[in-house]
């Protein structure tokens, strides 16, 4: 057996054959040929047609709902107008006498060139749909046959590159994975491998030309291919494969279901996101709406502080692309640990108790006021929360909601329209759980931000490692809190959520939902996974307990259980998205 | 001849698939509509020329529009770049 490394793009295991997928390489004359126009002729019909077939293969991505890679194709036909770059280019090598194949295999060059001299990966990597439309150019100019490429087998497929063109056109059912040996993650045919989902691997450098034939396993997981594993591994891998199938398959019946118990109690299952490129993601795992969009990114997106137009365009787009479903936005939780050039904050000995989030606003109307503009410009796109977060006190919601008002009424007499909206604020400190009937009377709904509010409570920093024998995620002060601030929340008519943590931890689910939570708002990948928890919980069990328990916490066991937790990054980052 | 200036929020910049619809959505016109940031232009039709200007988020490019029907041209492209850049 011998392990080779690269770099995944999909997780997942494939195994089975591999075939090598060879592209023709043609030989071009630089010689001058006589007819001129004969040649600018037949340059003329090879673009039309290759323009041709990537309309059609956009139009047969569109047919099968796969909306970003139509547009891949959509844009390599633009690419190939009259008088852009590539056109331009080869037209000119044609009116200097060479033949058409070597005008486009040349003029191409010049356009690759271009995008490879670009600052940005973004562009550089767009060097590849340039030379996807020069092969399929060559192609028709040479009237080579592609489609026997693939073989007729289903097979491990393994390609010095592989183009969007060729990628797509491949026959599915003959495809168990993709082992590249270029590539870039930024690729067109990334992106493609990504939404089909299937298991592949780029920058394997030692593809050899004997792998050809041989029996192979290509493990996602761990980045690498296996040729000619051992029995071992292909049980292993082989039990591995079989688990994901029947995880997915279990996963994918739950889309569409509703997320209530077996005893039909409901509750609400959002997704946490940080920005619009998100907005796919709650779709494809169902959630119902996001219980936290973190406003954060378009603070440290931007070199100086974002206008109110650019923050209108953000969360415009969430909200009319998620429409009818809530999207609860948290105003601006930048902290003194990270220090945003623009917002010139003072370095400060404690952060985490430091100057953050609503008391930069609250401090800074000006600067709060545009985030409120731009949020009530979009409330009219969509369903919209806004929620505060790093409240204490009472007087702070209600500053905040006479700022709101003042937005409002400026926006108003600007004759912008504006759309319904909830209001609610983050429990995140000590201070704010102990004081939720208060809290309460001024707002629409909560969110429990437990990482904090564990953090604050426990007074344990969960970003270090020394602390870890005494952090304890279930601390019962916590669990107290938690449950005392959703009883709060329901004498006064506000929804309590749950966006932290510990609202994906799937042995507290029953818990949460005993005592009354009304959202559970988590990562979108947890969405369907918790649906499934939800789905098995019966309440009815407990149904015999007085309707208003005196809030108990559990007892502490004695040798606290510390659970392993994933390493977080340190520092703001840490906090902002652990 | 009809301007306007617009500073682009999207994270990419003027990338591939959009700008192929923003050189869509100029043809629609028969004014000529030029992307200019600096000493480097583009014609709106041309998805390459305009990729190759590599217009990034931040970035303040200015819009210039001239034809028959450049009011109505350049009022379409501002809603175009506002909803998609």
């Amino acid at each position: 057996m011998e392990t080779f490394k690269g770099t995944k793009i999909v997780n997942g295991i494939a195994i089975g054959k591999i075939k090598i997928y060879r592209a023709p390489v043609y030989e071009i004359s630089e010689d001058l040929v006589s007819d001129i126009a004969a040649e600018i002729e037949r340059y003329n019909k090879a673009r039309a047609k290759v323009q041709a077939d990537q309309l059609a293969l956009c139009e047969k991505e569109k047919a099968a709902g796969h909306e970003e890679t139509a547009g891949i194709f959509d844009a390599h036909a633009a690419m190939l107008d009259d008088d852009d770059v590539i056109d331009e280019a080869c037209k000119e090598i044609l009116s200097e006498g060479h033949s058409a194949e070597y005008a486009v295999s040349e003029g191409c060059k010049a356009a690759e060139e271009m995008f490879l001299n670009m600052e940005d990966e973004y562009f550089r990597a767009r060097s590849a749909d340039v030379v996807d439309l020069k092969n399929s150019m060559l192609d028709v100019l040479f009237g080579a046959d592609t489609s026997s490429l693939q073989g007729t087998e289903p097979a491990i497929l393994v390609a010095e590159d592989l183009a969007p063109s060729e990628t797509v056109k491949l026959d599915k059912s003959l495809l168990l994975g993709l082992v590249t040996r270029l590539g870039s993650s930024n690729s067109h045919t990334a992106i493609l491998a990504r939404s089909m989902n299937w298991p592949t691997l780029i920058q394997c450098h030692d593809i050899a030309d004997d792998w050809d034939g041989k029996f192979a396993i290509l493990d996602g997981y761990n980045s690498c291919i296996y040729i000619d594993p051992d029995q071992k591994t292909i049980d292993e891998l082989s039990a591995k494969q079989a688990e994901d199938k029947a995880r997915e398959e279990k996963l994918k019946e739950l889309k569409g279901q509703p997320s209530v118990t077996l005893d039909g109690r409901k509750v609400k299952l959002y997704a946490n996101i940080g920005g619009p490129k998100d907005v796919k993601a709650v779709i494809e795992n169902d959630a119902e709406g996001v219980g936290l969009f973190r406003s954060e990114f378009v603070y440290l997106n931007s070199k100086d502080d974002p206008t109110e137009e650019a923050q209108f365009q953000a969360y415009k787009q969430v909200l009319e692309g998620l429409a009818p479903r809530m999207v609860i936005i948290r105003t601006c939780d930048i902290g003194a640990d990270k220090t945003i050039d623009y917002m010139h904050l003072d370095k400060e000995d404690n952060p985490a108790l430091g100057y953050r989030a609503v008391r930069i606003c609250l401090t800074r109307p000006d600067f709060f006021k545009r985030q409120l503009r731009a949020l009530l410009r979009a409330s009219a796109f969509g369903n919209l929360g806004i929620m505060f977060p790093m409240i204490i006190s009472r007087w702070e919601v209600v500053k905040c909601k006479e700022i709101l008002a003042e937005c409002r009424k400026e926006l108003e007499a600007e004759g912008v329209q504006i759309g319904k909206y909830e209001i609610g604020i983050m429990i995140e400190t000590p201070a704010a759980a102990l004081c939720a009937d208060e809290l309460a009377e001024e707002v629409d709904f909560f969110s429990l931000g437990t990482n904090d509010l564990t953090q604050y409570t426990c007074a344990i920093d969960r970003q270090s490692a020394n602390l870890e024998p005494f952090a304890n995620t279930h601390h019962p002060a916590v669990l107290r809190l938690i449950r005392e601030t959703i009883e709060a929340g329901h004498r006064h008519n506000t929804w309590v959520g749950i966006c932290g943590e510990l609202g994906a931890d799937p042995t507290l689910t029953e818990d949460f939902l005993k005592w009354g939570v009304d959202e559970l708002s988590v990562n979108p990948k947890s969405i369907l996974p918790l649906r499934g928890n939800v789905r098995s919980v019966d309440l009815s069990k407990f149904k015999t307990e007085s309707p208003t328990p005196k809030a108990e916490a559990k007892p502490e066991a004695p040798k606290p259980e510390v659970k392993a937790e994933a390493p977080k990054p340190k520092g703001f980052f840490g906090r902002l998205f652990g | 001849m009809k301007e306007f200036k617009y500073v682009i929020t999207d994270p990419v910049g003027i990338h591939a698939r959009p700008a192929g619809l923003l050189v869509k959505e100029a043809k629609n016109f028969k004014s000529t509509a030029t992307f200019i940031k600096g000493e480097k232009s583009a014609k709106a039709t041309a998805l390459m020329k305009l990729m190759g200007m590599g217009i990034k988020q931040g970035d303040e490019v200015l819009i210039r529009v001239e034809g028959e029907d450049e009011e109505a041209c350049a009022a379409a492209l501002e809603k175009f770049m506002k909803e998609n850049f």
